[in-house]
């Protein structure tokens, strides 16, 4: 389980040297957000692959990363980074505020799962009511070209950045394969009754995990716009978006590093080979990626990181 | 050690358990028998802090635990094992462990090197790398004894860690319980192997629908005629008496 994923590793390398031998355009901007929703991917997996809790609803923390941003930018002037910077922690803070609310109630799996994605249909609704976080029109970050703006003349920069945070993403994931809290989130996903009775505090564990996911979750977000410069309320908090977050990670290896990169390269793959065949059919990618989705758990359950474990000589059980 | 005072556990209508009482001394091995239903799990629970008690009180070393989280109660140095064995199945044995160990050892390494020295003590070093699920049933009785014991507790609630395992395993597990209770942690324990009760403990109290019937050495309670009746059914000692006579 923990042997290093070399082929992941390879993968992530190859990744943040594509650049060097790749022009920017087309295929630099689809490695980038393979990259973003790879980082999306990891925030789920941290708390649905390693804690065992599945939310429906992490488009509340990247809309909550991306608007945060968005506001701070265009309607209060607030430098971008530091706007960046403001939004992971308010996502942090979301995360910390709705793991409270529903793990001091106990709600779990299903439960769980529905008031997440509430939560993310709330903010959805709320923000797309106020003309001051872009009602139904979305918010543009107007384009001003400087570092201070981070807007670079040189389209390396960012994805750097952003590849910079899928390394750190994976690096939080390894160190909960190695550290207390990681060996507390995973035994509360396996059984949370032996949990508690070997002291564990399953409240705060849980949440804290929930954080740590927002975090990072609106940490893609934030870049998401920063990148892009225009997010609204379907794309930012929309169910998709939660689809997208729990999707990568379910694909490439529930609980594993490297797993949320391998799905998040998997679905664009898809979904750029779907529009080649068959121009822009709206919502063709989601419906492929469902069919994905249920030959992956038909026939590779523990996803592509799970085709390495298969391949390793099996121990023999005593 | 533990005092349980009139201790009361209603689910709805059903009195699983009515006004038990229980001390135990630190150092011994205190067994808690009984026929199936009679509410031992449910006292356990109780006690443990998975239900909230209706009435009575529970003291660990002389302070109040009544109604605490099972979380603050472990932390306090008491620990239960379940009967139904609770593995995390997808965790190795060492990494079950290593969760009771962290408890109290913040570092990795040194947790890993706790649940080593713990799974020595009850004889799983050799199933360490292999994951939960696949262990025997008297593999997973011995997971549930060792990740309890890693916490370091003071007060170790077995719940029929001997169920299931056939005579040459429960030969073996007898000393182990032995060897803890000597490395300075009391036990109490549920059992229905009498052989093992008899051999591990000075005393023992009988429940049988929810209350506490008797105390005292395993002789004493085996020819107690509460006892007897409780397992054997109404009027059972008379008619063993009479067959004595007779």
């Amino acid at each position: 389980m923990k042997r290093l994923d070399l082929p992941g590793l390879i993968l992530l390398l190859a990744l943040g040297a594509l650049p060097l031998v790749v022009p920017p355009g087309f295929w630099m901007t689809s490695a980038l957000l393979v990259l973003l929703f790879a980082l999306l991917g990891q925030s789920w997996n941290i708390l649905g692959g390693y804690g065992g809790q599945y939310s429906f609803g992490h488009a509340l923390f990247f809309g909550t990363g991306a608007f945060t941003t968005a506001v701070l930018q265009v309607r209060q002037g607030v430098n971008a980074w530091l706007a960046g910077g403001t939004a992971v922690l308010l996502g942090a803070a979301a995360g910390a505020a709705v793991g409270w609310l529903v793990f001091r109630y106990r709600l779990r799996g299903s439960y769980f799962a529905l008031v997440t994605l509430a939560f993310a249909e709330l903010a959805r609704i709320l923000v797309s009511s106020f003309g001051y976080t872009g009602g139904g029109f979305g918010m543009l970050v107007p384009l001003k070209a400087g570092a201070w703006n981070f807007q670079f003349t040189d389209a390396r920069i960012p994805y750097w950045i952003v590849w910079a945070l899928v390394v750190l993403g994976t690096l939080l994931a390894m160190w909960l394969e190695r550290s207390r809290f990681g060996a507390r989130l995973m035994a509360v996903r396996e059984n949370e009754q032996a949990a508690q009775a070997l002291g564990i505090h399953l409240v705060r564990v849980k949440t804290a995990s929930l954080a740590l996911s927002a975090a990072l979750a609106a940490a893609a977000g934030a870049f998401y716009l920063q990148v892009f410069l225009f997010v609204d309320s379907g794309l930012g908090f929309g169910y998709g978006m939660s689809v997208q977050a729990l999707l990568a990670p379910i694909i490439g290896g529930l609980g594993t590093p490297f797993g949320p990169l391998y799905g998040a390269v998997v679905l664009r793959l898809v979904g750029e080979g779907a529009k080649r065949i068959a121009g822009n059919a709206p919502g063709l990618d989601l419906a492929l990626y469902g069919m994905l989705l249920i030959a992956m758990l038909r026939f590779l359950p523990a996803g592509l990181a799970g085709l390495r474990r298969r391949s390793a000589p099996r121990r023999r059980d005593a | 050690m533990l005092e349980i005072a009139h201790l009361t556990k209603r689910f709805g209508g059903l009195l699983a358990v009515n006004d038990a009482s229980l001390t135990m001394k630190a150092g011994s091995i205190v067994a808690l028998i009984g026929p199936n239903g009679a509410g031992k799990t449910t006292l356990f629970a109780t006690a443990c802090g998975f239900h909230k008690p209706d009435a009575g009180t529970v003291r660990l070393l002389g302070q109040p635990i009544t109604g605490l989280a099972p979380d603050r109660i472990c932390a306090r140095g008491m620990v239960r094992t379940f009967q139904i064995v609770q593995p995390f199945g997808r965790l190795s044995v060492a990494d079950n462990i290593a969760v009771g160990a962290h408890l109290h050892i913040a570092g990795r390494a040194a947790a890993l090197a706790a649940a080593r020295n713990v799974a020595a003590q009850v004889g799983l070093s050799r199933q360490l790398d292999q994951p939960a699920h696949t262990l025997t049933v008297a593999g997973r009785k011995r997971l549930e004894l060792a990740r309890a014991l890693a916490t370091q507790p003071k007060l170790l609630l077995l719940d029929e860690v001997m169920a299931g395992l056939n005579p040459a395993e429960i030969a073996e597990i007898v000393p182990v319980i032995r060897g803890i209770r000597d490395g300075g942690v009391s036990v109490l324990m549920i059992e229905h192997v009498m052989q093992a009760v008899v051999s591990l403990c000075e005393h023992a109290f009988v429940m049988a629908n929810g209350t506490m019937i008797a105390a005292g050495t395993p002789a004493e309670i085996a020819a107690d005629p509460r006892v007897i009746e409780a397992y054997l059914g109404h009027g059972a000692a008379a008619r063993l008496r009479g067959g004595h006579a007779a």
